[in-house]
């Protein structure tokens, strides 16, 4: 089932020298499964996910031929509506938990305020809800947890806690924004394998966005490789030896193997694309 | 905590320690009061007996641990001018200028950061942006002439408030309040704006950079991502982060509402320890502005001390560092 469908969504910023198009004409589809978004900084690849969440803040505007989630236009949805949609429907996890979780709120706190903002449950509920999700994200000891500043966690813990915020509403598309790239390789593993089984057990649909080329291609169902704000090329999973355009080649090539044998690793050509 | 707050007690009487001998060594270097008490016919008896009633015979540290001694159980000594004991006069004196700055203080925080908030959330509209030219006013115009204004179109122009003192007080055991008769709360409507004014478009100018900044923080965009209202996002998550430097500013500010009240309390004729102050200076009534002194500084001191406390309640990462 397709959850989001996208054709031909472009993000233009003014800029001196005229407008300036960072995502330009992209199309895709998501369903319940885990589409990888690929590219270098400036590539527009966390710009589609916030045009995505309805988060490109003015001067920015985003057009698409279009831009459906669960059947419903949001090109035309009015600023109301579509913040019922995120947090319950939608949602997005950001890089660093260090500026992305509120400092000076408790953790419990920060994750129920969003089920008091979306549903009636009783303060009671919502801590047992609150709790639960924190478990759901393998914390140990949520009751403690729940009473810490987002400053006394680690940044995989904070991670993780980001997460429980967005489980908690129970959404149906998680758009993860370089969601392990703050973190140590070794919890990395362990937020990616969380997210997996947020996937798994309760059918979400999954972008994730990553600079991270060998990560998604070993994680995701499918990836979308992106340069300069369009979409060079669209791979299966595994199927990253087979990419043809020369920028994902350019990309393999420069990546050092365990079994290197190369003096130099090669440096992207830009005049090739 | 504790230990950072002992920590802090500390070095405030430290730095009272230091305004108290700046405050005390006035008694040796400003002029001569013996000059000043007896007229021009006066004996050397006169002045040798009046010089030892006083201890100015004393040495200079002898002199200073009196002061200390007797500033720290409230004893300043006698006004040369009146006569009268300085704690006296002072304690008249404080309601007044009290009563003025708790006016004028919670005009500014209120107003400003009301104002600060809506500004940085309206930044394109066109009332904020008429709010923000007007705060230049605020900031760029001297106390003195925001009063003589508003005296001109308020008393003379329009004649509806009062252009001098308090009004009619209400002694409620040693305290005159203006609070509780018509004419005295008419009476401070005036002195306050023109003592809040620059105190409220500061506050107001920074709230708003503050807010313009945190607003553009990824937790902001997180609590946008996670659908919360836009009530909770600028009041819960945004304003209370932008409050520390602003507390910063405000106690600093609040000290120097009570110490600048000098000058609304001349222009108007406002009967507080600022214009006691004026009038002390005038007859280097040197006991006078040395208590007076001190009490601007315990003040500012003691809100310092009270800001720092506060900023561990605010933001939690201070505790730990603390």
């Amino acid at each position: 089932m397709t959850l989001l469908s996208v054709e031909n969504l472009r993000v233009t910023f003014p800029s001196d020298h005229g407008p300036v198009e960072v995502v330009r004409g992209l199309s895709f589809t998501l369903g319940r499964e885990r589409l990888g978004i690929v590219g270098e900084s400036g590539s527009g690849k966390s710009m589609t996910g916030r045009a995505v969440m309805g988060l490109v803040a003015p001067p920015g505007r985003v057009t698409a031929d279009r831009l459906e989630f669960e059947g419903r236009d949001l090109r035309s949805l009015p600023e109301r509506e579509f913040r019922a949609l995120r947090g319950p429907r939608m949602s997005m996890v950001l890089q660093d938990p260090r500026y992305s979780l509120n400092p000076v709120i408790r953790i419990g706190a920060q994750i129920e305020e969003a089920l008091a903002v979306h549903g009636n449950l009783t303060a009671k509920d919502r801590r047992t809800r609150m709790l639960d999700a924190l478990n759901a994200v393998r914390i140990d000891d949520p009751e403690r947890v729940a009473r810490l500043y987002p400053h006394e966690v680690s940044g995989g813990m904070g991670q993780r806690v980001m997460i429980a915020m967005m489980v908690v509403l129970e959404p149906a598309l998680m758009i993860a924004d370089e969601p392990t790239s703050a973190l140590d390789v070794s919890v990395r593993g362990q937020v990616l394998d969380i997210l997996d089984d947020l996937v798994k057990r309760r059918g979400m649909g999954l972008m994730l966005i990553s600079h991270d080329l060998n990560m998604v291609a070993r994680w995701c169902d499918r990836i979308l490789v992106m340069y300069r704000g369009e979409v060079v090329e669209e791979l299966g999973a595994g199927a990253l030896h087979q990419a043809q355009h020369p920028y994902t080649r350019g990309l393999i090539a420069s990546l050092p193997r365990l079994d290197e044998t190369r003096d130099r690793l090669p440096v992207l050509d830009r005049s090739l694309l | 905590m504790l230990s950072f707050i002992i920590k802090r007690v500390g070095q405030s009487i430290l730095v009272l320690l230091i305004t108290g001998l700046v405050a005390f060594s006035m008694f040796t270097f400003v002029g001569d009061p013996i000059d000043n008490m007896l007229g021009q016919e006066r004996t050397m008896e006169d002045v040798e007996r009046l010089r030892q009633q006083l201890g100015l015979d004393q040495p200079f540290i002898v002199q200073y641990y009196r002061f200390l001694e007797q500033a720290v159980q409230g004893n300043f000594g006698v006004s040369y001018r009146q006569g009268r004991p300085v704690a006296e006069i002072l304690l008249e004196r404080a309601p007044a200028t009290l009563e003025l700055a708790a006016v004028s203080g919670i005009f500014a925080i209120v107003l400003g950061i009301a104002l600060g908030v809506f500004t940085a959330i309206r930044r394109d509209g066109v009332a904020a942006n008429l709010i923000m030219s007007a705060s230049l006013i605020g900031v760029s115009l001297p106390t003195f002439l925001i009063g003589i204004l508003l005296i001109y179109l308020f008393s003379v122009e329009l004649g509806w408030l009062p252009s001098f003192g308090r009004g009619e007080t209400v002694k409620i055991g040693g305290w005159s309040t203006g609070f509780l008769t018509e004419s005295g709360l008419k009476a401070l409507i005036l002195p306050s704006i023109t003592l809040g004014l620059y105190q409220m478009t500061l506050i107001m100018r920074l709230v708003r950079s503050e807010m313009l900044e945190v607003l553009r923080q990824d937790y902001i965009r997180f609590a946008k991502a996670r659908g919360l209202s836009d009530r909770v996002i600028n009041f819960r998550h945004a304003l209370k982060n932008t409050m520390v430097p602003v507390i910063t500013v405000i106690g600093l500010q609040l000290g120097s509402i009570i110490a600048f009240a000098i000058i609304t309390e001349t222009v108007f004729q406002w009967p507080g320890v600022g214009l006691l102050f004026i009038n002390a200076i005038q007859f280097v009534d040197i006991p006078v502005m040395a208590a007076y002194l001190m009490l601007i500084s315990v003040m500012f001191v003691g809100i310092n001390l009270l800001v720092d406390i506060l900023y561990a309640f605010i933001d939690p990462r201070l505790r730990v560092a603390a």
